[in-house]
Order: C-alpha cells, then sequence, then structure tokens
C-alpha cells in the first residue's frame, strides 16, 4: 500500500485526476481553488500532459470542451463566480455529450462574494446551470481522501455516461489539510470512437455539434439525454448513511457540513438521543430512495448546509414532504458550529428542556 | 484522545508551517490528523491561524472552538482565542511579544520568550520550532523525536538547518519542562 501523504484537499484532487489519467487542464486562478491550478501547472508537465493557463473562465472551458471532443481526459477547475462564467460551456458540452471533469471549490456569494467556504452553488450545480435540459452528475466528497477517491471516479463516470461531472467541493475542504493516498485512484480508460480524431480509418468522419435547427430533431437529442439521466438516477446514486436504523431525528448534510454535523451527531448519540445522519455523495443523481429508506423510523428531518436553503427542496421531494423538516445555514463564508447543530438537535428532540 | 490545537500569529511567523509539522508528526503516530488554515486576504505582518487536530478516532469537525492547547505568537492572536481554550488546557504565550496577563486561572499558562530564545540561537526564523518545543513540553501531543523526524522529512532538501532547529526545538522544550519561566 502506498504511503498515506498529508495534503491540501485542492492538491488531492490535482493529484487523483493525473492517477486516472487526466493529461489536459485548462483554467484559470481564483481563491479559494488557486492550489489546483498551481498544482495542475506543476505535474502535468512532469507525466507529458497539457497545462493552459486561459485568459478567461470562458476561454478554458471552451478549451475543455475542444480537448474532450478530441477524447481527453481533461478537467478545469474554479470557484463559485468563474463556474457561473463557465455555464454556456457546461452546457454545450452537456449537449455534445462530451466527458470532462468540472471542479467548483465553492466560496459565499452571490455576485463576487468573498473567498471563504459556501454551499450555495447547489442549485446550480445540480439543476443544470446553463440553459437547456441538462444535468452534470455531481459528487460532493467530505474528506482530503474523498476529493481524491472521488476525483478518479469522476473521470470515469464522464467516460462512461459521456457526460460532464462536477466535484463540488469548498473553501474549507479545498484548504485543509489530511492524510491521503491514491491507490484506490485508477484509470478506466474506455474506447472512444466518437472522438474527433481525424479520419483515421473510418469512412464517416466523426463530428461534434450542438445545433439542430430541426425541431424534431433536437426533440429527439433531448430523449436520448433523458434516457441518459433516467439510467444515472437509477445507477449511480450514492450515499452514506450513519445511525440511521433506529433514527427518530435525521440530520442530512453534505460536504464539509456533514462534517459538523457528524461531530453534533455523535455527541447527541453519546448523550443517548436517536439521532442519524444521512449523506447525499452524488448530489446529481440525488439519492432519493436511500434517503426515504433511511428517513422511515424519523419524526423528523435537519438539513444543513452553509446556504439559505438549496439542498433542503430535493430533501423534502425525496421524502415527499412526509415529515417536519427543520434546517439550519450559514451564509457569507461563515460556518456553523457543531455546537450549534447540537442545540437545534436538542431543541428538536427535546424542546422543553428534556425529558 | 484528541487534541485540539489552535496555533495563531502574524503572518510570516510560521504558524502554518508549525501546524503542519505537527500534523505530519500525528499522522506518523498512526492517529487521525486535519489542519485547517485561515485563509484570505494575507500578507506578512497580517494575522494567520492553522486548527489542528489529533485524534485516536476521525475527525468529525475540522474546526477548533475550544483548543485543548493554543500556541499564540503575538498579542492580537490572543486577544482572539485566549478566551475560548477548554478548562484545564495548554496555552504557550509568547512573551517576547505579549505582555498582557491572561485572566484564566483554570488553564495552564506558559510565558516563553520565544523570540529572545530563538535571536539567541541565531535565527528569529526559529521561532516556530521553539514555540513546538514549548507546547510539546507542554502536553504529550506527539513525541519530541517524532516530531524532529518529521522536521527532517519535510526540510529534507536543507539538511543545514536540521541542528539549529533541533536546538531551537530543545530550548523551547525545556523551557517548559524545566519551568525556567
Amino acid at each position: 500500500m502506498l504511503e498515506k501523504v498529508l495534503m491540501k484537499g485542492n492538491e488531492a484532487i490535482g493529484e487523483a485526476a493525473i492517477a486516472a489519467g487526466c493529461r489536459y487542464y485548462f483554467g484559470y486562478p481564483i481563491t479559494p481553488q488557486s492550489e489546483l491550478i498551481e498544482y495542475m501547472a506543476k505535474r502535468l508537465p512532469e507525466v507529458g500532459g497539457m497545462f493552459l493557463q486561459a485568459e478567461s473562465e470562458v476561454a478554458a472551458i471552451n478549451m475543455v470542451y475542444g480537448a474532450a471532443g478530441a477524447g481527453a481526459r481533461v478537467m478545469t477547475s474554479s470557484s463559485s463566480p468563474g463556474v457561473s462564467l463557465k455555464q454556456e460551456g457546461i452546457s454545450y458540452i452537456a449537449a455534445g455529450e462530451l466527458p470532462c471533469v468540472i471542479v467548483n471549490i465553492m466560496r459565499g456569494g452571490p455576485g463576487l462574494g468573498g473567498i471563504q467556504p459556501g454551499q450555495a452553488d447547489y442549485f446550480q450545480a445540480t439543476k443544470g446551470g446553463g440553459h437547456g435540459d441538462y444535468h452534470c452528475i455531481v459528487i460532493a466528497p467530505n474528506s482530503v481522501q474523498e476529493m481524491a477517491d472521488l476525483t478518479a471516479l469522476a473521470f470515469n463516470l464522464a467516460d462512461r455516461y459521456r457526460n460532464p461531472v462536477m466535484i463540488l467541493g469548498d473553501g474549507a475542504l479545498g484548504q485543509m489539510m489530511e492524510p491521503v493516498n491514491f491507490d484506490s485512484c485508477k484509470a478506466m480508460l474506455t474506447d472512444k470512437p466518437w472522438a474527433t480524431t481525424g479520419m483515421g480509418t473510418r469512412d464517416k468522419p466523426n463530428s461534434i455539434n450542438t445545433l439542430q435547427l430541426q425541431p424534431e430533431k433536437l426533440e429527439e437529442v433531448n430523449v436520448h439525454l433523458q434516457a441518459k439521466y433516467a439510467l444515472l438516477q437509477t445507477q449511480e446514486t450514492r450515499s452514506e448513511a450513519i445511525w440511521t436504523d433506529d433514527a427518530e431525528l435525521l440530520v442530512v448534510a453534505y460536504g464539509i457540513s456533514s462534517r459538523i454535523a457528524l461531530s453534533a451527531v455523535k455527541r447527541a448519540r453519546d448523550q443517548g438521543m436517536k439521532v442519524g445522519l444521512f449523506r447525499p455523495i452524488t448530489l446529481w443523481p440525488f439519492p432519493k430512495s436511500e434517503l426515504a429508506d433511511a428517513v422511515k423510523m424519523a419524526s423528523a428531518v435537519l438539513v444543513v448546509e452553509l446556504s439559505s436553503g438549496q439542498m433542503i427542496e430535493d430533501v423534502n421531494l425525496a421524502i415527499r414532504c412526509s415529515k417536519q423538516v427543520y434546517f439550519q445555514g450559514r451564509t457569507g463564508g461563515m460556518m456553523m458550529k457543531s455546537s450549534d447543530i447540537y442545540d437545534q438537535i436538542l431543541q428538536i428532540i427535546a424542546p422543553q428542556g428534556g425529558n | 484522545m484528541k487534541h485540539e490545537v489552535i496555533i495563531a500569529g502574524f503572518g510570516g511567523q510560521g504558524v502554518m508551517v508549525m501546524g503542519q509539522l505537527l500534523a505530519y508528526a500525528g499522522m506518523a503516530e498512526g492517529k487521525h490528523v486535519s489542519w485547517m488554515p485561515s485563509y484570505g486576504p494575507e500578507m506578512r505582518g497580517g494575522t494567520a491561524n492553522c486548527a489542528v487536530i489529533i485524534s485516536d478516532e476521525p475527525v468529525g469537525d475540522p474546526l477548533v472552538s475550544e483548543p485543548t492547547a493554543a500556541i499564540m505568537m503575538n498579542s492580537p492572536s490572543l486577544d482572539k482565542f485566549w478566551r475560548g481554550i477548554k478548562t484545564g488546557g495548554d496555552l504557550i504565550l509568547n512573551g517576547s511579544l505579549i505582555e498582557k496577563e491572561v485572566g484564566r486561572n483554570d488553564i495552564h499558562r506558559y510565558r516563553v520568550p520565544i523570540n529572545q530564545i530563538a535571536v539567541g540561537l541565531g535565527s528569529e526564523k526559529m521561532i516556530n520550532m521553539v514555540a513546538l518545543g514549548a507546547l510539546l513540553a507542554a502536553v504529550n501531543i506527539v513525541s519530541p523525536e517524532r516530531l524532529l523526524s518529521c522536521f527532517a522529512k519535510k526540510f529534507a532538501a536543507k539538511p543545514a538547518i536540521l541542528a539549529s532547529n533541533t536546538a531551537a526545538f530543545q530550548q523551547g522544550y525545556d523551557c517548559v519542562a524545566k519551568r525556567t519561566l
């Protein structure tokens, strides 16, 4: 087994991408993900890859579009305002069914916002973000090790489904250091007979085009995309359930919030309270049925996010509004303390101060 | 056992490296560790801090609001963090830059002339190793030998600085261990 090393989350994404066969990176620096672009600038030339700092986020995502079209394993990364700039390109990539990995290390918004951690890009990431009926696969790690493991998974899923995959992290995960190894970061390369790599021995040229002026043709494209998304929803949901079997209160959180929530849930368990934690790992496809299972014994749900409440809508949909759903959020780049969550758990379970 | 450490000071005092060395050493001892920096539009002379957790259990929340141990390298840092330190916790104060008293009788306070010691050994750059020595004498978070071996590994490209930094670490350690405060 390879030795564990202490790395920042941003750096771990970079190393995992290389281990997973990524050889092309296009990006533009922005806090709090600049360590990733720096890492790729250093590492890609060492492995015979291509690093290019583009003139803008818009340029970078369109370079990704081109490289993905040529069949390369390619990645870009940014943080919230920069990812907004990429949305047009992401829509094109989704329409062209091109595999790539897009990293969003979220910061507080809206607008230029701040540079401290946030989770307020959930809607943008999971509901499309750009124009048209499309989805990225959205993966939310909650540790530096998962930043690595799920980055490798992202490349493999992107190729398997010919779909853009977004890693949705936040400034805290990007900046923090934890032990990590890259044992499980393997490149599962697939053939890409659709790639625009020149005629070669083919008798018909490959082309990538997202313009369909004939409505019937465009509807066919949409029907095809929706079939893929339906497949993804049955095959690729991922989640983690901790102490949910007998949980009367189910806390739901992803990414860094799930770490803070877990500390509060542990403390509540130590006090004999039946509290569990459900953590979506794929935010799209959202693990609806897994959540519906986890919530069965519960009489209430507490959603914790670094936003004013975005994932809470998917939670309500997944459980069909069958339980009382409470919310705790922080915005602006502030993070709640685990004691804040614990206090709310207490309030929900024993509102009169103990039973 | 779970150690939650805050290290804070001016940018340029090496607080981030201090925290990283502690985390490296914890990792080398088979513990679960996390290192979380403050980050922002920072500059030399601005304040900087990091939170390090070294634990027998996997680390949940990587934030630290009630540290079990703290190193405060300057006054603004002390102002920010002194109230939060857990009862029974350990506080290393840089006596070279902090004059005020800390009104907490429920924690162990160690006033160490960190800058003077480092300057006395030849370079102010070594203040972080003096501070780490003091911390590890106050509380057994990782073994001093492990920390020094991690230092040697991290700075393998600069073997010349090992001996002087070991001396700095030792003097900080002795300062607390022998209570020559």
